[in-house]
């Protein structure tokens, strides 16, 4: 644990900076816009054809799969400070972590998949 | 994180008090700390949404109008809005520390930390500004 510790850090740090900079308006345009009918929400065709560009699809990657593991760092952290939970270290790790690889794998097969 | 404590024989206990779950609670200052901690809940949540929009496009047109339909349900709306102010509130105390993060140097002067600042705020007008162009072009 101790030898990937900055590795951690580093995926926190870039999903971070990820989520803050490319969140925001991405949250406010298929969260808000779309749904509330102030823009129209692309169509199923035109979103298709986006998403199968390997440039894009590189794109939605990294904008779902860094924002997970700065979520399982952080979070880690806040159960542990946060709720005293210091005797639970090694599964809430194994939750959290386990749980980012899991949507990374998850958003890598379809991305691959999607024709 | 070693799991294996090491405890010295004859050593009198520490003494600790014990702090309460709620200690937070008992300052502004404490309360938006942890505010700002539990902003990676939210930034999880959008970013499961976004998985979710992806698995629906690439089931068809069917699954994706239901993706749609079901953002518009009171629930989403609500979850969608208090996400959005997190995630706003992360994106904001994540570019007031850059400075401190990295310390930019130009010719042995230290770049005032408003600059830095101010130049990150720019570049997440531009890329959103990007990013809306291309959604909504789409």
């Amino acid at each position: 644990m101790e030898r990937i510790t900055p590795l951690l850090w580093l995926l926190f740090s870039a999903g971070g900076t990820v989520a803050a900079f490319l969140f925001p308006v991405h949250l406010l345009l298929t969260g808000l816009a779309f749904p509330n009918g102030w823009v129209e929400a692309p169509s199923h065709e035109s979103l298709h054809r986006l998403v199968t560009h390997p440039v894009v699809a590189l794109y939605l990657f990294v904008l779902i799969s860094l924002p997970l593991f700065h979520w399982a760092h952080r979070f880690r952290y806040t159960l542990y400070d946060g709720l005293q939970l210091k005797h639970l270290t090694a599964l809430i790790a194994v939750l959290c972590y386990g749980a980012a690889l899991l949507g990374t794998a998850m958003a890598g097969y379809l991305l691959w998949s999607i024709r | 994180m070693s799991s294996e404590p090491h405890y010295t024989l004859y050593h009198p206990r520490w003494y600790r008090r014990r702090v309460s779950v709620w200690w937070w609670l008992r300052k502004w200052s404490y309360a938006r700390f942890v505010l700002r901690e539990l902003t990676s809940v939210f930034v999880a949540f959008f970013a499961l949404v976004y998985l979710w929009q992806l698995w629906a496009v690439a089931q068809g047109p069917a699954a994706y109008a239901q993706f749609i339909a079901r953002l518009k349900t009171p629930l989403f709306l609500a979850l969608n809005t208090l996400a959005f102010l997190f995630v706003l509130f992360h994106t904001i105390t994540w570019l007031n520390l850059t400075p401190k993060a990295m310390v930019v140097r130009l010719r042995g002067t230290r770049v005032p930390d408003a600059v830095i600042i101010g130049l990150n705020y720019a570049a997440w007008l531009v890329v959103s500004g990007a990013v809306a162009f291309v959604l909504l072009r789409a």
